[in-house]
């Protein structure tokens, strides 16, 4: 599945959920899921810098493929940074960083978020796309 | 000239205990729905709202009297001279000063403090080796300055240390009193827990010690009656916006003496007596700390507030809101490890934690839910991690609360923690 057709199936089953309550709720469901960081991870250069909680963001690659690992204090911060690990885990580097990421403000829940946390979203993209480029220029 | 009490009602000829319905009335913004669910205002801390009194001073200032003031032979010139020495007076009396005065027109707290900074650095009154004493449970406005202030004078900022209790340690505080102590700057309330400080026993400790004091008076103008004379303090700084009045007009009462003495912060116009190239005079205070054309709209709308205030009785809103606290204390005792900040003598906020919750998920769902709390630090960075933590949710409490309103922050709590447990 391209990561276009990721974050179209994402955007699907979100608008199963009419209730804003549900949303979140599935939301932080996808932050509980995700895979398990080491909370030797948790150092100052893998945190996001500039999110009101603390997000931290760990971007390698494996056979070509980008890894993500992500964790945060706020399970609603750690739903939000699922969202972009599930459509560019697995991806190839030249994929995350040519990767169209505006579905998020079709997720209906940017606007049910502060400015703070709204804009934390755009630090995670940037942060996804800095891992891929480091890793298609061998740093990674 | 008095622009504000016109319109208003006078609760206390009907009755003896404030009808928190009836001054909900008083504040349009309140009506309003967030996410289609009534609005619940719990973040007065951060600031209150405005009743229609202090809109309409606002608005009949410049619909009737704008001009600038203290120079102007003219008609509105007078008008509004008058008008705005007159709002002085009314604060003057609101906070029993000795005279008129001894208040100054500022933009807000932070900029008052700044002033008392400021003036006593240009002033022979501080000396490298000398200290100036802050406590551990105070707003950033009120520490940064003297930081300020002790890296360029070669003072040393000591802290009165906060008991776990969120009170301060005032033995710790007497044993930090010595003769090099200059000045004494405590909060009155905490806006982080909303710990309500003995400011009269600290300000009669530091005068012993030959200290000056200025109280944070942020937190203490909206919930108590103040009472200058009985505080004994040198300097009191406070916003207008805490107390329902416009944002952007704050003001700083200090002792007259002291202020004759202190040399003045800002140069400008209205500041002085006379000028030439070689050599200017300074005007008397509170002119002198007054350099160019103030707010005058904020500063007669801020009378409008104190008018307001005083027309509910300054005594029963203290009384409404210790209930509500109270009762919003009760309610979240009920709940499963919670964590309540601060001592049970407090005013105006009260500061809480559930384990294992972050409180920007718990406030993000408040929104959505109607309800208006701050959370994170409250710029109180030093307090936090004294308590070991990133912030906390706190609930700030008016006179336009009410006790359905912590009825239904209970329940609105109970939704968000089954949702984030």
């Amino acid at each position: 599945m391209t990561i276009s057709e990721k974050q179209e199936e994402l955007l699907e089953e979100l608008d199963l959920f009419q209730d804003w309550t549900e949303r979140y709720e599935y939301v932080i469901g996808l932050g509980k899921k995700l895979s398990p960081m080491d909370e030797g991870l948790h150092t100052s250069e893998r945190l996001i810098k500039g999110c009101q909680s603390q997000v931290w963001l760990d971007a390698s690659s494996q056979g070509g493929k980008m890894n993500y690992l992500a964790d945060s204090d706020s399970v609603i911060t750690k739903g939000m940074i699922a969202l972009f690990v599930r459509v560019l885990d697995g991806e190839t580097p030249e994929d995350v960083l040519t990767a169209d990421l505006s579905f998020i403000d079709r997720t209906g829940l940017k606007e049910h978020l502060a400015p703070t946390r709204a804009n934390a979203l755009t630090l995670m993209a940037a942060q996804m796309k800095k891992g891929a480029l480091e890793a298609s220029q061998g740093g990674a | 000239m008095r622009l504000a009490a016109s319109g208003s009602r006078d609760y206390r000829s009907h009755v003896s205990k404030l009808d928190p319905y009836a001054v909900r009335a008083d504040f349009p913004i309140l009506a309003q729905t967030v996410h289609g669910k009534p609005l619940v205002y719990l973040d007065n801390a951060a600031t209150s709202q405005k009743p229609l009194a202090v809109l309409d001073s606002s608005r009949n200032y410049y619909e009737t009297l704008n001009s600038n003031i203290h120079r102007g032979v003219h008609h509105l010139a007078q008008a509004a001279t008058a008008a705005h020495e007159q709002a002085r007076e009314t604060v003057a009396q609101h906070l029993n000063a000795s005279r008129p005065e001894e208040i100054i027109f500022t933009s807000g707290t932070t900029d008052s403090i700044n002033l008392v900074a400021s003036a006593l650095g240009r002033s022979n009154l501080l000396k490298a080796g000398d200290e100036i004493i802050v406590s551990g449970l105070e707003h950033h406005s009120n520490t940064v300055p003297w930081q300020m202030l002790c890296e360029r004078l070669g003072i040393t900022l000591k802290v009165i240390p906060v008991l776990d209790d969120g009170t301060l340690d005032l033995d710790a505080y007497q044993a930090l009193l010595n003769e090099r102590t200059k000045l004494v700057a405590v909060n009155h309330v905490s806006n982080a827990f909303g710990t309500l400080n003995d400011v009269i026993h600290i300000c009669s400790q530091a005068k012993q010690a030959g200290a000056l004091t200025l109280i944070d008076g942020a937190q203490s103008i909206p919930h108590l009656p103040i009472d200058l004379q009985l505080l004994d303090c040198d300097f009191y700084a406070f916003s207008g916006h805490k107390v329902y009045g416009p944002t952007g007009i704050g003001i700083l009462y200090g002792r007259y003496d002291l202020l004759v003495e202190l040399p003045p912060w800002r140069g400008g116009g209205e500041m002085i007596k006379e000028v030439t190239f070689e050599k200017t005079t300074y005007n008397d205070p509170p002119f002198k700390f007054e350099a160019g054309t103030p707010n005058i709209e904020g500063g007669i709308a801020l009378a409008a507030a104190f008018d307001y205030v005083n027309n509910l009785g300054m005594d029963l809103i203290h009384i409404h809101e210790t209930t509500l606290i109270q009762q919003a204390a009760a309610m979240l005792s009920e709940f499963d490890e919670v964590t309540i900040y601060g001592p049970d003598n407090r005013a105006g906020s009260l500061s809480f934690n559930f384990k294992g919750i972050h409180h920007y998920d718990l406030g993000t769902l408040l929104d959505q839910m109607g309800f208006a709390l701050r959370t994170g630090h409250h710029c109180c960075q030093p307090l936090m991690s004294r308590f070991g933590i990133t912030g906390t949710m706190r609930a700030s409490f008016a006179a336009y609360n009410t006790s359905e309103e912590i009825d239904a922050l209970g329940t609105a709590l109970k939704k968000a923690l089954m949702m984030l447990r």
